[in-house]
């Protein structure tokens, strides 16, 4: 995968938990993941079709989407409940979002799906194409989190 | 005078409602109405009066686009001020809306302080 392909998603991330959560990620030195087991415990997916194809996925740690939601809300979650899975699907797209206007910002056209989200101890995420993807890790004060892409650029 | 319109609030997720209900507040609207998609808001609509209508682009069953342009067809609601919420910021997307009569749109992700802006500037046009 092209790395110039990465800063969009990494920097769409930011944006997204920086404006809508109040919270400022870390990000972490990217690499490459070859099976399809999650780094987190609840995961958005969502495919990408046009000049680029693939898959974006975001994976969170259970106390930092907690964190997130209740941020996006101003109410304390303190539960993996259903609005937990509802904020996932739209993080989810609005990162896609974000990242595909840059994208197009490089002349690339890019439609989006709309997200599933995955729950679990170890649930899988299964891109479009298959594998490998690269994670993008990031920290926050209230756990990590991973940006996880796929696509045939 | 502003801050007591009644304001729909259409997506499909609940929690992305709650987020611009919470958004909303937090700049002093406090009279907001829900529909969970482009069907429900029309069914809203008939019923009551609304001062203005957010809706998010992407939805099934009737998206905010198709939501918009049947507002716009209809005499008693046609004048209703539309302010489109969408995830993609793509060209041709926003002349789609701007031909079809919305009266502005925000990209998400946004703050309280954008969205205010953005219905501010939809009450200056009204009102010039």
């Amino acid at each position: 995968m092209d790395v110039r392909f990465i800063n969009p998603f990494l920097e769409g991330t930011m944006s997204v938990l920086r404006t809508m959560a109040f919270i400022e990620p870390r990000p972490g030195k990217p690499y490459l993941k070859k099976n399809n087991v999650a780094q987190g415990d609840i995961s958005g997916i969502i495919g990408l079709t046009g000049d680029v194809r693939g898959s974006l996925a975001l994976s969170f740690s259970e106390h930092c989407i907690m964190k997130i939601v209740s941020n996006m809300l101003g109410e304390e979650i303190k539960s993996m409940n259903g609005d937990i899975k509802d904020a996932v699907g739209e993080i989810t797209n609005m990162v896609s979002g974000v990242a595909r206007k840059k994208l197009e910002g490089m002349d690339l056209t890019i439609s989006a799906a709309i997200p599933t989200v995955v729950s679990g101890k170890n649930h899988s995420i299964l891109h479009v194409l298959g594998g490998p993807s690269i994670i993008i890790p990031f920290e926050t004060d209230h756990g990590p989190f991973v940006v996880d892409v796929c696509l045939n650029a | 005078m502003e801050k007591k319109i009644s304001i729909l609030v259409v997506d499909d997720f609940a929690t992305m409602r709650k987020v611009i209900r919470n958004l909303l507040k937090q700049v002093g609207y406090e009279n907001i109405v829900e529909a969970e998609n482009g069907e429900a808001a029309l069914s809203v609509l008939k019923s009551r009066k609304v001062d203005l209508i957010i809706s998010d682009w992407n939805m099934p069953t009737m998206s905010g686009y198709e939501l918009l342009k049947a507002v716009r067809a209809d005499d008693e609601l046609q004048k209703t001020p539309f302010l489109m919420v969408t995830a993609e910021a793509l060209k041709d997307n926003v002349v789609q809306a701007v031909k079809a009569g919305v009266s502005n749109y925000i990209v998400k992700p946004f703050t309280a302080e954008v969205l205010n802006d953005k219905i501010s500037q939809i009450f200056k046009k009204t009102a010039s």
